[in-house]
């Protein structure tokens, strides 16, 4: 069964009070060390945006044919294999569009394979038994959750690039309690909006 | 990130892998799951033990392997082999610890894409013997496990005044609830790194 909540409240909380990012804790390996540089941090974001999107739809037609056949248990070696699949077609669709967006874009895609939000957002897809179109939407918030909170954070580094920061605390250290602050203010309005 | 030239020697590498390059807090690798599972430390427990099992074995496999897999595609490979393994894991989860399971949710899943196991097969098993590969991924699970459990600890401590399911704070204790949401696990992770880091800079100077 596929739980009641409308589209626009599961968008709106898969951007904001359930960020992938910061209510869940997926796709931080990447989120920490790119968040270093804007512009890296735009590419990567967008095109975390597409991916997400296109592999919640896929695997969600994926996961019925598994269900189908009753072998729900591969679930996870076949999401993987599909999202390296997915990952590696639209790095060669986007070389041969256009040269230009592949410099931007294309160089960040080879690294999302392994970026655990991607699979996160098919597992959590699974196990709330979503819809195909609530999948889409999820997928696609929850891209959008993560663009924006890589940006915010990337933005928030450089202004504190030259702050006095303990020794021992620079680095992942100060970034890891920016990042908490961040999420206190996510989750603030968890009160409002739930998605489950 | 241990270098390939040194030889390896198990006590070199249990060091290494426990302290001076533990994946959390010096590498800062695999804290995706890391951070979601230590509000309780039954659970916490529970995952790290199943990472632990699946970077040993990984490793074991990815070194038994590494002359059969070409330089290409062993990625991939590795990626297949890691998911194998987290497949056991979940299977044995549901079967006998099923409300853990139900806790843990993706989590378990998401080992496959945890940056340490990977790491290691990449870094250690693809340029060691089998028997020290494995237990190059037995230290740097536990190193990941000691970090968790440190965490979880105090979160559980403060957050449900509980430790392993056991009431030990006094009755007049309130619960902290934001302990047991997610900014306290970025908080608790970015303080367990300042104090490794201080004490590692002591011991440098």
């Amino acid at each position: 069964m596929a739980p009641d909540i409308g589209y626009f409240s599961l968008f709106l909380a898969s951007i904001l009070t359930s960020n992938i990012l910061l209510a869940n804790f997926l796709g931080m390996c990447s989120f920490i060390s790119i968040s270093k540089d804007i512009n890296s941090s735009n590419g990567l974001g967008m095109a975390v945006t597409l991916v997400l999107t296109i592999t919640a739809g896929v695997n969600w037609a994926i996961l019925q044919l598994l269900q189908s056949l009753g072998i729900v248990y591969l679930r996870f070696i076949v999401f993987i294999i599909v999202i390296a699949a997915v990952v590696q077609m639209l790095e060669m669709i986007i070389d041969r569009i256009s040269p230009r967006l592949y410099m931007s874009l294309g160089i960040f895609l080879p690294l999302i394979t392994v970026n655990c939000a991607i699979l996160g957002v098919s597992l959590f897809m699974e196990i709330r038994n979503y819809s195909f179109l609530q999948s889409i939407v999820y997928g696609f918030g929850s891209g959008l959750g993560w663009w924006l909170a890589i940006m915010a954070l990337a933005a928030i580094r450089k202004k504190t690039e030259k702050a006095p920061i303990p020794a021992g605390l620079q680095g992942a250290g100060i970034t890891m309690i920016t990042i908490g602050f961040m999420a206190m203010a996510f989750i603030g309005f968890s009160g409002m909006l739930q998605v489950q | 990130m241990s270098n390939a030239a040194a030889p390896a020697r198990p006590g070199a590498i249990l060091k290494s892998n426990l302290w001076t390059s533990n994946p959390i807090f010096m590498q800062v690798l695999g804290i995706c799951s890391a951070l979601a599972v230590t509000n309780l430390l039954v659970n916490t427990f529970i995952m790290a033990v199943g990472v632990v099992f699946t970077t040993a074995m990984s490793n074991l496999t990815v070194s038994l392997l590494k002359k059969m897999i070409p330089r290409k595609v062993r990625m991939i490979v590795q990626t297949l082999v890691i998911a194998f393994y987290v497949i056991i894991v979940d299977i044995v989860l549901r079967a006998y610890l099923p409300d853990v399971s139900r806790a843990l949710g993706p989590y378990v899943g998401l080992i496959i894409t945890n940056c340490i196991i990977m790491g290691r097969a990449e870094a250690f098993a693809q340029s060691n013997p089998p028997i020290i590969s494995f237990w190059d991924g037995m230290t740097s699970g536990a190193g990941y496990m000691g970090v968790l459990m440190v965490i979880a600890f105090f979160r559980e401590l403060f957050g449900f005044g509980t430790l392993f399911g056991f009431r030990v704070m006094p009755g007049w204790f309130p619960d902290w609830t934001i302990m047991v949401m997610p900014p306290s696990a970025f908080f608790f992770l970015g303080l367990i790194i300042w104090i490794g880091k201080n004490i590692m800079n002591r011991e440098a100077a």
